[in-house]
């Protein structure tokens, strides 16, 4: 075989793998979907996962709102003051944390915080056999582990990104009137006027589909656990990895769907 | 009765059951003893459905495994892990009710935690340590509360994998003590796969020896040291020399 075979070779490996893992993945979810239609339904362990991913995320995600927030109000004065726009900047920071990086950056924080922790949590049950524990008990772990996690991610991530919208605007808004001397009804103001109501639904509904991606894959990859310490940490790392980059994936086919012309 | 016919497995080139044939009678407690990774989880494994073998048949009092309700075939039995298995999250009382406290079983809570207090009491722990979580009990009391859960919906069927492994000696002769008790006090089928002779002579009605992907040797307890197959005297009295290599 020549180099260049080789290469094609193994290319075409890689491709395959990938496409393998695609499947599987699909699988996984619609697996996790069916059980919505068939009892029982675990609903303390999908209140715990609501107060785990929903409510214990809401520092992280907070904090990062409030800073981007600041910032992006910061960025746009700067740019804007290229063209005497700076009179833009609450309704840009408004649009631009609504629409994109709200759901965008909460989505890689929650996916940083949860789909780690999920990963790590459920590999470790496997490896301690308690997934074939919950078996023996009559309990299916996808039932059990997989759905009540996955319906509260995608349920507690677009409130996550709702709060979110509102501190990142709260950032701008300290910023502008703090620092770059916008008169605080005139800013809050601008933001109302310019802010339409897809742009927080459209957020939102990002928010929801991150929220999916994120516990789907770390129960896929949790369950998916190899043996051992080192199989724990391979999948915690390849659930935060696929989580992020399906997030930044999705994230642009959703923008083109809602927003191209 | 559990009869296995000619069951097969093999995970990738490594073939690990080459046609297993194994009876275990209702009522009586089965031993399978083997070398390390010879595959007697997996057949245990196999049985229960956590691993779908090759090929083969495994019957249940006739009724092929693989087939019917499997959440009626599954509320037949009930499985000691080797490490345990205890579900972290959950505080000790609540893994040992687990079954009682969800699904078709599902009992009224006061109810649930008196069942696994008493289950608690049955396999020698206090009360108190009902509210503990697993990670506060040492390896002897985690093995004892994972018999508490396996006995305590009462089970028809009890699995025990490798009890005493990581035991001293005197909590593995408490819980090989406790095993023959409860066997015998509820009237279960046992199945119990070790490597710890000492283990096999408590809890034994019969034994049965797994090398090589095949039942070697099976037969009474009582016949296990004039057994005359070469296997399987090599085995229990652990000698380095034999038909089974030392070094695998």
């Amino acid at each position: 075989m020549t180099f260049f075979q080789s290469f094609l070779a193994g290319i075409g490996r890689y491709v395959l793998t990938a496409l393998a893992a695609v499947g599987r993945i699909a699988l996984f979810a619609s697996n996790t979907l069916s059980h919505l239609a068939r009892p029982p339904f675990y609903t303390r362990e999908f209140l715990q996962a609501l107060i785990q991913i929903g409510w214990l995320s809401l520092p992280v995600v907070g904090m990062t709102a409030l800073f981007t927030g600041g910032a992006l109000a910061l960025q746009i004065y700067a740019g804007g003051a290229r063209f005497n726009a700076e009179t833009v900047v609450p309704s840009i920071v408004a649009i631009g944390l609504t629409r994109e990086l709200g759901p965008v950056l909460g989505g890689l924080m929650v996916a940083a915080r949860v789909a780690s922790s999920i990963a790590a949590e459920i590999g470790t049950m496997k490896v301690t056999e308690q997934i074939d524990a919950l078996t023996t008990l009559s309990t299916d772990p996808m039932k059990y582990l997989t759905l009540p996690r996955v319906l509260a991610a995608t349920l507690a991530v677009p409130l996550l990104v709702g709060v979110g919208d509102a501190i990142g605007i709260m950032g701008g808004f300290l910023v502008g009137v703090g620092r770059l001397d916008f008169g605080a009804a005139t800013y809050l103001h601008n933001t109302i006027d310019f802010l339409e109501t897809w742009d927080v639904v459209s957020g939102v509904i990002k928010g929801a589909v991150f929220g999916f991606i994120v516990a789907l894959m770390g129960c896929y990859y949790g369950m998916e656990s190899g043996r051992g310490a080192q199989g724990v940490g391979r999948a915690t790392k390849s659930a935060v990895v696929a989580a992020s980059v399906l997030i930044l994936a999705s994230n642009y086919i959703l923008t083109e769907l809602f927003f191209s012309a | 009765m559990i009869e296995l016919t000619d069951v097969h497995k093999a995970f990738g080139p490594n073939r690990v059951l080459i046609g297993v044939n194994l009876t275990i009678a209702s009522g009586r407690s089965m031993v399978i003893i083997g070398g390390s990774g010879t595959g007697k989880s997996v057949a245990l494994k196999c049985i229960l459905g956590l691993i779908r073998p090759d090929s083969g048949t495994i019957t249940l009092d006739g009724q092929d495994v693989t087939k019917g309700d499997r959440d009626a075939f599954l509320a037949r039995f009930g499985m000691l892990f080797q490490g345990g298995a205890l579900f972290d999250s959950l505080p000790v009382w609540q893994n040992v009710a687990f079954r009682l406290l969800r699904g078709s079983r599902k009992r009224p809570l006061p109810e649930a935690r008196e069942i696994a207090i008493e289950k608690l009491r049955r396999v020698g722990l206090k009360p108190d340590v009902a509210d503990k979580f697993p990670a506060e009990l040492s390896g002897g009391m985690q093995k004892r509360v994972g018999l508490a859960r396996a006995i305590a919906a009462e089970p028809e069927i009890i699995f025990f994998d490798e009890p005493t492994t990581g035991l001293d000696p005197i909590m593995a002769g408490v819980i090989n003590d406790l095993i023959r008790e409860i066997v015998t006090e509820i009237g279960a089928t046992a199945m119990t796969i070790t490597h710890d002779m000492s283990s096999v002579r408590a809890i034994a009605d019969n034994v049965a020896m797994l090398h090589d992907g095949v039942i070697k040797w099976t037969g009474p307890v009582a016949e296990m040291d004039h057994s005359g197959d070469p296997y399987l005297d090599q085995f229990i009295h652990g000698r380095a020399t034999g038909p089974i290599e030392a070094v695998r």
